[in-house]
């Protein structure tokens, strides 16, 4: 027999003597964060995982950006080739879209990335790339030390159970909640391993003037 | 209200006193007390050492000891645990459907004593004296499995001239847990030591807790140290001074 | 030795015992625990539906694994329409094997891996290096654990046994381009082992993964991750391997709203851990150009056969239950003899090495005080303290036949306890052993099996009148 079929011969034969009934999953948890600005929210849980962060009105991303390229000392940005041309504006860094794909050593000579988001969670701090519009495939976020996450308000859920509807599970997603970490050392919390060691996030909300 | 009582063959054989202060205390408070005399143990030594077989007969036993009870009160969290959690269980693997039945008519009417006192009987102020300081070890099985939560403590928080002091690191398991105490001797001692160190940190001069068994394993350990503090069930407590 | 032996009890404790006598260990797992249980109870605390969400995580589990071959179907179909080949393993050798052949037709010698138990459990890293490749483990405790020939002593924190000095002399022993002036600053480790890896990230043509889920409806695969090293290992390599326990299913997509939020709470005490990544076999301009999926059975069926014991199934390896429990805390996951240490371990070894032949397995049911802080941590309501009365039972059951002193005495015990009269006879028996034994009051080291008590504690003697003697003269009469 093959080792498929013999591995569902014990599962069943493992389970003949269960109860037929299927277990019934009680879903009381609360699904969604009621009461709470979720914007003021997620920037603070952002910031509570030492991410730098920024909320700023519409006009004033393209300044933000810029600044905090300058801050962070990128001089070679990596961008998705979907990234609106308003996000950078009088930068003077060199952009490279990954179009054509850049190689994993092109991208490692990049200092940072620049993308958006396709949801961001405010109970976790937790910002959702799944590949779609702005955002790029999965290894340009990761191989640049700096990674600048732009967030619109509108994407802003409250809870985890709200992120997993909004999402594709069938798309290649990261979860980013704050820049790399470790907790092998002695089980505490220490930024910077592997993983982009800075992390950038700015949410641009209408509401903010 | 009439009241039978389990006193446990720990208690019978180690610790009678706990079950005199228990009948001593209900006593005192207008209610009656049985002492069905065919009981012997809850068979939770045999349980929780992989004897079910063995513990079968023992559970029988106890449900038939225990029939005609309105109402059982044990002074042992550990043991009021094995009946409400696990009786059913020893009666499942026995495959007696009778067996089962009765554990589900006993089974509910056990109470730790302080249950019985808070709970049922409404009383927190059982009218003892006891002018000492002492402080309070929740064992796990009380704590976890009964969920006796605070109702030790706001009893013993009324007793007269009781100073009653926080223990650190109370959650922690003293270490004591049965056979364990023997089959894994080295790291129950170790954990007995922590809890002594967490002991004398309070001052007190009397450990109390719901189970004379970790008692027994704790205060072995404070009297090995010579440390002059004393160990009492905590029913001892109550049973203590006079109303009158 | 101690009077203990009487009991029959090998493994664990003596390992426990080394444990115990090794000071540096006791404070490098002590500091560990105690950060740990604060961190996870703030962020446990903060959550007013946690018990809910602990209900459904279990029932989540229940459900898969009451039709678990239903969803290992419905995987398998999606994850090969996704691209994705799928593989089955019924042991450790046909899982090695398996992933053997794959990094061998990549026409690899080396290998990355992000930090699996289950490639642990089967020992995948010296088949590899058997058959000539070389595994670089890429997490850092693995890293450490790896550099330093050691084994891991924990789910989450395999090297949590080391301290940061520890951990700085392992670095500049064995890791080649550390920096002669390296410290104990934990920032200085995590950036070493960042420079140390980075090449082999950025080269690497085949990684080997585990999975914390796979999603059933959708064939789609989940890696909970700190470091970016998962993410390395995911998405730059050509060809990745993931070897995956056929528990790891949950039905649904939607099932994850629950386990992503029990997960990073229950392990590092995070509100949500710094990376997550969710594939579903082959996603064409990102990622892996081949994507292969083990699945692997190597003793679960058995622990699901055991209508008590598959409750270890649910398991999600979150390692709260380790970081609670007062004996692990002073023992290490070293004495558990196995990948999975601490309360998992108890219950879950002891099912997939079964107990008959194996004196570790069989000893590690018994490595508890049945205390229950692990069931009250554990995020899918894993009743461990009732699983451990199970499998003694099933150990006792197992060697039922020859009498051991254990057998003796509970068969005493039992015989003594079947009725007043005879407990009553014994009570007096143990009064006057008392009163012969007993100095003002105590009584203090014993010989022979009752030493492993009174080495270390004194009883009081037992007092010369039971409560039920006590009761016959004082009350008889009274209502029986
Ligand atoms: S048994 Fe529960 S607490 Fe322990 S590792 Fe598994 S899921 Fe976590």
């Amino acid at each position: 027999m093959n080792a498929r079929d013999e591995i569902l011969g014990r599962v069943r034969g493992a389970l003949a003597a269960a109860p037929d009934a299927e277990v019934e999953v009680p879903r009381r948890y609360a699904r969604t964060a009621d009461g709470v600005d979720v914007v003021r929210l997620f920037a603070e849980r952002v910031g509570d995982y030492r991410a730098t962060v920024r909320i700023v009105a519409p006009e004033a991303l393209a300044p933000v950006v810029a600044a905090e390229l300058r801050d962070a000392a990128v001089g070679t940005l990596a961008v998705p080739p979907d990234l609106p041309h308003e996000w950078l504006i009088e930068t003077g860094v060199e952009v490279r879209a990954d179009s054509p794909v850049l190689s994993v050593n092109e991208l490692d000579g990049c200092d940072g990335v620049l993308t958006g988001c396709a949801v961001a969670i405010a109970e976790t701090g937790t910002i959702v790339l799944d590949g779609g519009p702005t955002q790029g495939r999965r290894a340009l976020t990761l191989v640049p030390d700096v990674h600048i996450c732009v967030v619109p308000a509108s994407v802003v859920v409250g809870t985890v159970p709200e992120a997993i509807t909004r999402l594709d599970g069938t798309r290649p997603l990261t979860w980013v909640s704050g820049p790399s970490a470790t907790s092998d050392i002695e089980l505490n919390r220490i930024e910077g391993v592997h993983g982009p060691r800075r992390l950038v996030v700015i949410v641009v909300d209408r509401q903010t003037g | 209200m009439r009241i039978a009582l389990f006193v446990t063959c720990v208690n019978d054989t180690m610790a009678p006193g706990t079950g005199r202060a228990v009948l001593r205390v209900l006593e005192r408070l207008g209610h009656e007390v049985t002492f069905p005399a065919g009981q012997t143990c809850c068979g939770q030594m045999h349980f929780n050492t992989g004897y079910q077989r063995e513990c079968v007969p023992l559970v029988r036993k106890f449900v038939d000891d225990f029939a005609d009870a309105e109402v059982v009160v044990s002074p042992s969290a550990s043991c009021v645990a094995m009946v409400r959690d696990h009786h059913r269980r020893v009666a499942e693997v026995a495959g007696d459907r009778g067996l089962t039945e009765a554990v589900a008519h006993t089974a509910p009417r056990v109470y730790e004593f302080s249950e019985l006192l808070v709970d049922v009987l409404g009383e927190t102020d059982v009218g003892a004296r006891f002018p000492h300081r002492v402080t309070y070890h929740p064992t796990c099985h009380g704590l976890r499995m009964l969920g006796l939560g605070d109702r030790p403590q706001a009893l013993l928080r009324a007793v007269r001239g009781l100073d009653l002091v926080d223990l650190g690191g109370a959650h922690e398991c003293c270490g004591f847990g049965g056979t364990f105490a023997l089959k894994n001797a080295d790291v129950s001692v170790a954990m007995g030591r922590d809890k002594v160190r967490q002991v004398l940190a309070t001052g007190a001069e009397v450990l109390t807790a719901a189970d004379n068994s970790c008692l027994l394993h704790v205060g072995g350990l404070l009297s090995r140290a010579r440390s002059g503090v004393r160990v009492m069930h905590y029913a001892e407590i109550l049973a203590a001074g006079d109303r009158s | 030795m101690s009077g203990a032996t009487w009991l029959g009890m090998p493994a664990f404790p003596e390992a426990a015992r080394t444990a115990l006598a090794d000071e540096q260990l006791q404070a490098n797992l002590r500091t560990a625990t105690t950060t740990i249980r604060a961190k996870r109870e703030a962020v446990v605390a903060e959550r007013a539906d946690w018990e809910h969400l602990r209900a459904a995580g279990a029932a989540i589990k229940d459900r898969t694994l009451r039709h678990l071959d239903r969803y290992l179907l419905r995987f398998e179909e999606q994850a090969t329409a996704a691209g994705a080949v799928v593989h089955w393993a019924r042991d450790a050798a046909e899982a090695n094997r398996i992933v053997v052949d794959l990094v061998r037709a990549a026409d690899a010698d080396e290998v990355i891996k992000v930090k699996s138990m289950v490639t642990q459990e089967i020992d995948l890293n010296a088949a590899l290096a058997a058959a000539g490749i070389t595994a670089y483990e890429t997490d850092l405790a693995e890293l450490i654990v790896q550099l330093g020939d050691d084994l891991p002593s924990h789910i989450l924190v395999p090297a949590i046994h080391r301290n940061r000095s520890q951990i700085r002399d392992i670095f500049r022993r064995e890791m080649p381009d550390a920096p002669d002036d390296l410290t104990d600053d934990p920032a200085a480790l995590a950036a070493a082992a960042r420079r140390h890896l980075r090449r082999k990230f950025l080269t690497a043509r085949v990684a080997v993964s585990g999975a914390n889920f796979a999603v059933a409806e959708s064939g789609a695969l989940v890696v909970v991750e700190s470091e970016g090293n998962g993410r390395m290992c995911l998405t730059l390599p050509e060809v990745l391997i993931s070897v995956v326990g056929i528990e790891k299913l949950v039905p649904t997509w939607a099932d994850l709203e629950v386990m992503l939020q029990l997960l990073p709470r229950s392990s590092t005490g995070e509100r949500m851990n710094p990376y997550t990544s969710t594939w579903r076999g082959v996603h064409p301009g990102d990622g892996p150009r081949e994507v292969h999926v083990v699945l692997l059975d190597n003793g679960r069926t058995d622990v699901l056969a055991d209508d008590v014991g598959r409750q270890a199934l649910r398991c999600i390896r979150c390692s709260a239950c380790l970081n609670v429990c007062p004996v692990y805390e002073r023992t290490g996951g070293h004495a558990y003899g196995s990948p999975y240490p601490g309360p998992i371990g108890a219950i879950l070894t002891p099912q997939l090495r079964g107990m008959r032949d194996d004196p570790v397995a069989a000893s590690l049911p018994y490595a508890s005080t049945l205390c229950g802080a692990c069931y009250e941590a554990c995020p899918v309501r894993i009743d461990i303290p009732a699983a451990l009365v199970h499998l003694r039972a099933r150990a006792v059951d197992a060697t039922r036949g020859p009498l051991s002193p254990e057998r003796t005495v509970m068969r005493a015990a039992a015989w003594t306890l079947a009725g007043p009269r005879r407990l009553a006879a014994a009570q007096r028996l143990a009064a006057l052993a008392g009163a012969l034994l007993g100095r003002r009051g105590r009584i203090g080291r014993l010989p022979g099996p009752l030493a492993a008590w009174t080495r270390t504690r004194d009883t009081p003697v037992p007092p010369g009148q039971s409560f039920r003697t006590w009761w016959r003269r004082n009350r008889r009469g009274t209502a029986e």
